[in-house]
């Protein structure tokens, strides 16, 4: 490895790191979109910023440029605040018609500003060690490491600082006013915070990738915890190594570094959404199989529980009575046998003592809603545990 | 080239003409569907899908090596598609929120595309240029031919609408409602979605991935401040939208280095801006004139029920008062007597008041409902 390749990785690392964590809060507040909105809002702020300093690193810019992300925010709660469209159409109206805005003051500027638009929303890492950062002339590293590091700390320090008022306005907005502390001020904290690393980081990966990396790891890390704390832990995690091998990808292919970056990203998502063991797709899919298949006996044993004569009980007639499809039926009287609840003798099917003690059960928990009656059921099916 | 010189051409220069019919078509056909979007809740699914379309353009290209618009925009569809019902399987099965599902769709395929159009880009076949059109649109690349492809479309659109508006309908305002009447929901809900992708798959090419949103809001969201009722929002949807095309394709045109995605996008943001304001059910400025209003007739209301509180207390309601007693009275002011006397509620002579017959009616009746 050259040293520009590691100073990439290490670049890649820290803007994954810094976009982790203000990305696990807009999952859980359910304002993942706002960061897109902020990622191409931000557009004017950094045209305008260039036109005064004629560099992408300068604090002047990444200032002037956050305030566009914050503006943003502001502007959409300001038309939900008219109730005259709804909160995703805010979104919607705002940040296209700011880019627009963005796109036309490069396209009016284009003979002296070197800054096309493809850069800022696909960024390009693999020249961010090219721009060094010197103090006193002495090299000390690529300014976006410089720049990217120091947002990371900032951030760091206000979420160890904050975390707890953070955690409750979250989790209970109501909770968090009641105990003094501002739902309000919190929230625009994060924004700002949210925002200040989409400025730091669409220099390194574009506009539309930060978004991938502040929403993709938090949300494959919220299937697989529901812990505050392992779900930023499994976020940073993700967001690092899929920027590495990203990298390493990207490399390979010869192909655009932040484009990879997000495949893997994507890969990552993929393969936990199919199998994460409570909440991915396989597991909830079994889960609601099961419980259509225990609804489907429970309801058989409450058909038999309510009928004595024998036609009403003949194995066959509970495809017409229930209007059960064969296989659904067979599984039904397989597992209601498995679970000795029910002889079949000559195909006439009667409920065993163990059969009807369950049905009376649970007909009493329908009936009252009272879960102590279930309790001991709990641990052999699905459907009682909720 | 001036906008008056734009118009004088538009009706005979090939290129204008083709150019500003396809925005135009395309802002109504964007409008029509995005009234669906917007009362749907789906706005920002444009959005999304835009961008999900982007892998499906390169690996149209991968895959056949020509640059026909047809078959790249029949890729952009299929994972548009894809996307879309990605979207709908997250939010169902897992217990990620909309916004999540739509972020996550929306940043990964794009991704995803990018990496394919930086992998095209590097291949020996030189052939590839241009790709990189969808990504902002060039409304100039649009033939006669893309233009034929859009109204084919939105006819169908309209005929689709037309046949299955009742259906279409009931499921935006009640869907529980239409599934109870025996409404294949699952179907309508498919077709409206398909549509939607559509109209978001053919302004690719002119508004670019990352604009197409707006297109497909700005218009319906200028309408739905107009009217309460469906039919005329989608109608003024795709009146407002056509005129963003139009107006938008013109500005561009009679200026130097302007794309025209930008300004067709700003054209329906002044519109939006517009109808927010000025609109006069919902807009602000009337509902400030309104509130307005309503806080003067309750000051002059609170006036009226203190000068009756003061006369019913009297055998004649009309016995004169001294204009002094009312001073201690906050909603007093010489103004609100004045209103009042022109109401013919009370009289005033000098330095005296006394309620007129009419006035102790209504102060009877002011919290009475009659």
């Amino acid at each position: 490895m050259s040293a520009p390749q590691i100073e990439i990785q290490l670049i890649a690392a820290i803007v994954a790191i810094a976009c982790a964590i203000p990305g696990v809060f807009l999952v859980l507040r359910k304002m993942a979109l706002i960061s897109d909105a902020i990622s191409h809002s931000i557009l004017p702020g950094i045209v305008i910023g260039f036109f005064l300093t004629e560099d992408l690193n300068s604090p002047l810019l990444i200032l002037l440029a956050a305030i566009t992300g914050v503006i943003t925010v502001i502007l959409v709660e300001a038309i939900q605040k008219t109730g005259l469209v709804k909160e995703d159409t805010a979104i919607g109206l705002v940040f296209p018609a700011l880019f627009s805005i963005g796109v036309i003051l490069i396209a009016k500027n284009a003979n002296d500003v070197h800054l096309d638009v493809d850069a800022v929303l696909l960024g390009e890492l693999a020249f961010a060690p090219f721009d060094r950062l010197l103090i006193a002339g002495i090299d000390v590293g690529p300014k976006s490491l410089w720049v990217m590091s120091l947002i990371l700390s900032i951030t760091i320090g206000l979420l160890i600082a904050f975390f707890k008022e953070l955690k409750v306005s979250t989790f209970d907005a109501g909770l968090s006013s009641a105990l003094g502390f501002s739902p309000v001020v919190l929230h625009y904290g994060l924004m700002s915070v949210s925002s200040v690393t989409v400025v730091g980081a669409f220099d390194a990966v574009g506009a539309v990738l930060v978004v991938a990396l502040m929403i993709a790891p938090a949300a494959t890390a919220y299937l697989l915890t529901s812990d505050l704390k392992k779900m930023l832990m499994l976020s940073i995690i993700f967001g690092v190594s899929s920027a590495i091998i990203g990298y390493w990808m990207a490399h390979l292919l010869d192909a655009s570094i932040s484009g990879s970056m997000t495949t893997v990203l994507g890969v990552v998502f993929l393969v936990v959404y199919l199998f994460a063991p409570n909440k991915g797709l396989i597991a909830v899919m079994y889960r609601q199989k099961q419980q259509r298949t225990e609804v489907s006996l429970l309801t058989f044993l409450l058909h038999l529980n309510n009928h004595t004569e024998e036609s009403e009980r003949h194995i066959n007639h509970l495809q017409e009575h229930i209007n059960w499809q064969r296989v659904r039926s067979k599984t039904v009287l397989d597992l209601a046998q498995k679970n000795n609840m029910i002889t079949i003798v000559n195909s006439i099917v009667t409920l065993t003592p163990k059969g009807k003690e369950f049905t009376d059960l649970a007909l009493e928990y329908i009936v009252t809603n009272k879960d102590e009656k279930i309790e001991h059921m709990k641990d052999d099916f699905f459907l009682f545990r909720g | 080239m001036d906008i008056q010189e734009y118009f004088s051409l538009v009706f005979s220069d090939y290129t204008l003409r083709t150019i500003t019919l396809g925005t135009a078509i395309l802002g109504a056909i964007c409008g029509m569907l995005g009234s669906f979007a917007v009362l749907r809740k789906q706005s920002l699914l444009g959005d999304a899908i835009s961008h999900a379309a982007l892998p499906g353009i390169a690996l149209a290209f991968m895959i056949t090596g020509t640059k026909d618009t047809n078959l790249l925009l029949l890729g952009a569809l299929v994972s548009g598609l894809i996307g879309t019902f990605w979207i709908r399987g997250m939010i169902t099965k897992t217990h990620l929120k909309s916004d999540t599902a739509l972020g996550l769709v929306l940043s990964l395929f794009f991704g995803f595309g990018m990496l394919l159009l930086t992998f095209i880009q590097k291949q020996p076949n030189a052939n590839q240029a241009g790709l990189d059109k969808y990504l902002f649109g060039q409304a100039a690349t649009l033939v006669e031919k893309d233009v034929t492809l859009m109204a084919i479309v939105t006819g169908m659109c309209l005929i689709i609408m037309l046949l299955f508006w009742k259906e279409f309908k009931i499921l935006l305002f009640d869907a529980d409602y239409t599934k109870t009447l025996g409404f294949n929901t699952r179907f309508i809900d498919i077709l409206i979605t398909f549509f939607i992708v559509l109209a978001i798959v053919l302004g690719l090419q002119t508004v670019g991935v990352v604009l197409m949103s707006a297109m497909l809001l700005a218009p319906a969201a200028a309408a739905r401040q107009w009217t309460n009722k469906l039919s005329v929002m989608i109608f003024l949807a795709a009146i407002f939208g056509a005129f963003s095309g139009v107006f938008g394709t013109a500005i561009s045109a009679s200026q130097n280095n302007l794309s025209t995605g930008p300004v067709i996008v700003l054209v329906a943001a002044v519109f939006v801006f517009i109808s927010f304001i000025f609109s006069p059910g919902r807009g602000i400025l009337f509902k400030q004139i309104r509130f307005w209003q309503n806080r003067r007739d309750l000051k002059l209301q609170k006036t009226l029920q203190f000068m009756f509180d003061i006369a019913k207390g009297h055998e004649d309601i009309s016995h004169p008062h001294a204009i002094k007693i009312l001073n201690n009275f906050q909603g007093y002011t010489k103004g609100s007597l004045k209103k009042m006397e022109e109401k013919n509620w009370v009289e005033v002579e000098g330095q005296k008041w006394s309620l007129t017959h009419d006035g102790y009616t209504v102060a009877k009746n002011l919290y009475t409902q009659e």
